[in-house]
Parts: C-alpha cells; sequence; structure tokens
C-alpha cells in the first residue's frame, strides 16, 4: 500500500490554555480529494492551521511526502509544495488582484497557460486584474485565495470553507476547478460545511467532532449513510441529499 | 477605484486657511517651506517606524536612539570635514555633507540591526515589554552617546554655501530647508517606488496587511522585518543627522526630542502606512510653523491638538491599514 501524501498521528494543539485538538489522525492518499467534516467547533480549521504550521501541535506527528512536518516554521512548510487558503480568505486588500498573484507565484512571473485556465474558471479576476483586492465582493474574494493557491501547481492544497456565502453558479466553477486540479497532479484537502457540496467532490472523508476524527472512509459510503451522518454531523434527511 | 484622496487635500487646506491669518504672502511662503522642509526631515525619520509596527505590530521607543547616533555620527564626519564645510563651494560643502549622512546612516543601520536582535526580538508579541524594553534601551544609548561623545552639546554651523537665504522679492527661503525638501522628496519616492514596483515592496505591503498569509506563502517575513527595521534605523540616522545641522546643536537627548513628533506623526498616519505618514509628517511641519508664527505660547501643543483632531475625525489615523 503507497503511503499517504500526508499523515497526522495523534495530534494535539492547544490554544493559550484551550485544548482544541485532543489527538487527531487521519490520512490523506495522493491524488485524492479529502472532505474534512464536522460540526462549528470540532476542530477542523485548526487542524488545518496546525499543518501549516500556523499554530502549533504540541503533541503528535504531521508527516508529508514521507518527512515530520510538525516542527517546521510555515514558510518551510509552505515551500515543500502545501498551499493553504484560510476560512478567512486573507487576500491582502491593499494589493490588485494581479499582485495577489505574483506574490504567490514564488518561482517568477506567473504561467500565462495557467492563468488562462484560472480565468477560464474565475472570470471576475481577469476583468479586475488592476484593481485593490479590498474592493472585490465577498464571492470574488474567495476566488482570488483559491486562485493564489493554485497558481503554481502544488503537492498538497488546504482550502477551508471555498463555499462559504458564494453563489450557486460560482459554486459549480469551483467544483469543476477542483476536479481538474485532483485529475492533474494535486492532492486536495476541503473543510466544508456545505455537504451537497462535499460529497459531489469527495473521494475520502474524515469526520471530526470534539478535537478527534471520529470517523474516516470513502465518501460514497459516508454519502449513504444517514445514520452515520445524522449521528456525526446532525444533517437531516433533506440536507444531505 | 476610488482612491482616498481626502487625507491629501489636508495640506492644501491647511496651508490655504493660514493664508489669511498670516497676512503678507511672503511669510506665508517662507512659512510654508519652513514647514515643509521640518515635515519631510520628520517623515525620513518617522517612515521606518511605521513600516516596523506594521510588519511586525512592534512599538519601538527606542527608535529616537538611531535618530541621535545618525546625528552625532553626521556631526563627527562634518567636524573632521571642517574646511570643506566652511569652504565657499557648495560642492565641497555637498562633499562634506554627502559622506556625514552616508556614515550616519551606515552607523545607524548597524546599531538597528543590533538592536534588533538584542532588545527587539525577546519581547516580539508583547507590547507593552516592547515599550519598557525599548524605552530602556533609548535611556542606555543616550548615556553611551555621552560616554563616547562627551556631556557637553555639539555645535555644528552649516555649510557655507547652504547657510542664508534665497531671496525672491520679498519671499527669503532658507537653502538648507531647500535641502531638507529635496532629500526628503528623494526618500519619499525611493521608498513608494520601492513599495509598489518591486517584489519586496509588495511583499512589505502584504505583511503589513497580512504577515501570516506572506508566511503561508512561503516567505519569512521575519527576515523582511529585520531588513526594513535596519533600512527604518539607517533612515532615522540620516534624519538625525539633518535634523542636526537644522538645529545646529546636538544633545544626547536630541533623539528622545523628536521621538515624540515622530510617534504623533505615525499616529496620525495611521500605523504600517508609508503615505500616512507622509501626509501626516508634512501637516505636523506645516502646524508647528504657522502656529509658531500665529500663536507662539500655543505652538508646543499644536501638534498635539492636531492628532487629537485627525483621531477624532479618523480614530485609526489617515490610512488605516486593514489588519488580518
Amino acid at each position: 500500500m503507497p503511503e499517504p501524501l500526508l499523515s497526522l498521528r495523534g495530534v494535539k494543539t492547544n490554544i493559550g490554555r484551550y485544548h482544541i485538538l485532543h489527538g487527531v489522525e487521519f490520512e490523506v492518499a495522493e491524488g485524492g480529494l479529502t472532505m474534512l467534516l464536522g460540526r462549528n467547533g470540532a476542530g477542523k480549521t485548526t487542524t488545518l492551521r496546525t499543518i501549516m504550521g500556523l499554530w502549533r501541535a504540541h503533541e503528535g506527528e504531521i508527516r508529508f511526502a514521507g518527512r515530520d512536518i510538525a516542527k517546521l516554521p510555515t514558510p518551510d512548510i509552505a515551500r515543500l509544495g502545501i498551499a493553504y487558503v484560510p476560512e478567512s480568505m486573507a487576500i491582502f486588500g491593499d494589493l490588485t488582484v494581479h499582485e495577489n498573484l505574483i506574490l504567490a507565484a514564488r518561482s517568477g512571473p506567473p504561467d500565462q497557460k495557467r492563468l488562462d485556465w484560472i480565468f477560464a474558471r474565475f472570470e471576475a479576476l481577469k476583468r479586475f486584474w488592476h484593481l485593490p483586492a479590498g474592493n472585490l465582493s465577498g464571492g470574488q474574494k474567495q476566488m482570488l485565495a483559491v486562485a493564489r493557491a493554485i497558481i503554481e501547481p502544488r503537492r498538497l492544497l488546504l482550502i477551508d470553507e471555498p463555499t462559504k456565502g458564494l453563489a450557486p453558479a460560482i459554486i459549480a466553477n469551483m467544483i469543476a476547478a477542483f476536479r481538474e486540479l485532483k485529475d492533474g497532479s494535486s492532492t486536495l484537502l476541503v473543510v466544508e460545511q456545505n455537504f451537497a457540496f462535499a460529497r459531489q467532490l469527495g473521494d475520502t472523508v474524515a469526520v471530526m467532532d470534539d478535537g478527534k476524527v471520529a470517523h474516516a472512509g470513502g465518501m460514497a459510503a459516508f454519502a449513504a449513510d444517514a445514520g452515520l451522518q445524522q449521528h456525526l454531523l446532525g444533517l437531516g434527511m433533506g440536507e444531505h441529499q | 477605484m476610488k482612491r482616498d484622496w481626502l487625507p491629501l487635500v489636508l495640506i492644501p487646506m491647511l496651508a490655504a486657511a493660514a493664508f489669511p491669518l498670516v497676512g503678507s504672502s511672503s511669510s506665508w511662503v517662507t512659512l510654508t517651506v519652513a514647514g515643509l522642509a521640518m515635515g519631510l526631515m520628520i517623515f525620513v525619520m518617522a517612515s521606518g517606524l511605521t513600516l516596523t509596527f506594521g510588519l511586525m505590530d512592534v512599538l519601538n521607543f527606542g527608535h529616537g536612539a538611531f535618530i541621535a547616533v545618525g546625528a552625532f555620527v553626521a556631526a563627527s564626519v562634518m567636524l573632521a570635514l571642517g574646511t570643506w564645510m566652511q569652504a565657499d563651494s557648495l560642492w565641497l560643502n555637498l562633499a562634506a555633507f554627502l559622506p556625514a549622512v552616508l556614515a550616519a546612516m551606515a552607523v545607524s543601520g548597524v546599531l538597528g540591526l543590533a538592536f534588533e536582535r538584542v532588545i527587539v526580538r525577546p519581547v516580539y508579541g508583547q507590547h507593552l515589554k516592547q515599550i519598557l524594553v525599548t524605552t530602556g534601551g533609548l535611556i542606555v544609548a543616550e548615556q553611551l552617546l555621552k560616554v563616547v561623545w562627551g556631556p557637553d552639546q555639539i555645535t555644528l554651523a552649516r555649510p557655507t554655501a547652504l547657510r542664508g537665504a534665497i531671496l525672491l522679492g520679498d519671499i527669503a527661503i532658507e537653502k538648507y530647508r531647500l535641502l531638507a525638501v529635496i532629500v526628503g522628496l528623494i526618500v519619499f519616492a525611493a521608498l513608494a517606488l520601492t513599495l509598489s514596483r518591486t517584489r519586496i515592496g509588495l511583499l512589505i505591503r502584504a505583511g503589513v496587511e497580512n504577515g501570516e498569509m506572506v508566511e503561508a506563502l512561503g516567505y519569512r517575513i521575519r527576515r523582511l522585518f529585520v531588513g526594513v527595521f535596519v533600512v527604518g534605523s539607517a533612515l532615522a540616522g540620516l534624519g538625525g543627522g539633518m535634523w542636526g545641522l537644522y538645529q545646529e546643536t546636538i544633545t544626547a537627548a536630541i533623539g528622545a526630542q523628536v521621538i515624540v513628533l515622530v510617534f504623533i506623526v505615525i499616529i496620525i498616519g495611521g500605523l504600517g502606512s508609508v503615505g500616512g505618514c507622509f501626509i501626516g509628517a508634512l501637516l505636523v511641519g506645516l502646524t508647528a510653523n504657522y502656529i509658531g508664527f500665529l500663536a507662539p505660547k500655543v505652538a508646543l501643543g499644536s501638534n498635539i491638538l492636531l492628532m487629537a483632531l485627525i483621531l477624532l475625525w479618523r480614530p485609526q489615523g489617515l490610512y488605516p491599514v486593514a489588519k488580518r
């Protein structure tokens, strides 16, 4: 069995005096799309931030491509080929759309083919290319945040709630973009509240509850098990259709 | 895109409002040039401080030490090159002035590097400790200046060609103030171009907004911060050298005296904003000169009043930096 691209073993994270993660364990297979689900406050965002080194795991092991990255500084983690889209989007509002993408493309000017592909998915970015990103709408900021993560090929994308507040048409574009990324050479770990979106995209799923992974497995099996969804996510029948 | 021009309009508005109060157009021009020169010298000293605060939330009250060291180093070089300073040739005067301010920048920059490593780095993220420790650093630096240069003030005459004023009819414009305006504008243009046209400038602007995200993109914000800190210290040294020559007397307390104005300027501008710092410095310089002429007794508090009024209008300064 091939080694997973990312694995977490017994990861515990404290923020101040609060214990947020209580021993998180799951794996992300290379080339797949894993959905990290759970109720609000379950620890999903903290897990992504801990992988990225923005909050430190005080215990446990985080392995990426065979290397323990738990103690690495955030820039070194990013340079291993991990891109991060935070829930807050964290776009640089004082910089133009163009400048945001220039900074994200570390290895030089953005590749035109890649840009064209991004523009085909997120047309608004081309339209507002020279505008300060702070002037974009919420949905456009989300597009820019995702575009910043994919402006260059990365091995692993960590994306926190990409559909939050987006119009259905943009969500459809987002789904198409993630599918194409997955079909390329990227692996995705996506935190999501929108289960309809999650079940369309996810190959595997890890469901968090109270700072731990309560369930991990294939998405198809999880999507078919309404009782498990109800138990872990509190979803009613209408919500998971 | 709507650019916020309103703060920029404050400068001509202030100058226009002062015109009828001053009465004489020649006095008004003289005061305006003097105010701009003073403002630009303060801008040179303050620009680095606002960026270091924006990037790493560091409140560095020790910034005054770089200003003072710059003033002493520049004065020493100019005194050593006294014959060139006193020559009738502008070129010889500049040949003394230029190495003096370059030496001031170099020594202040190196001091800044050591200051960041020894004093600032251990207290990242702890504002109260930063205030205490960096103020302590300023006090220690002042005492060390007395050890090296002695306790007495240094009197420094301006270069011959930069003494006196250029007369345009009834209008008298001090030559040294014109030089201060030129140097200040060059520094502003260099900073503005660096921040808007270079990758490192983009990183600094992005880091001021959200340092964490800059790190998540794979850049080391600490390294960037050290670079900005050193450049900011060097600029403080340049400003100190120029301020010393402007005052024509230099004491160990020169940094502590001017740091109050520097903080007023960066607060008015919006902590972290170079553009705001530029406008804030010009407003402070103009206000000090107009009020000093119109009502000398209230001149001392005029900048505090200006800051209070601007913060009542814009509580986060003229150009607040959007944080995370």
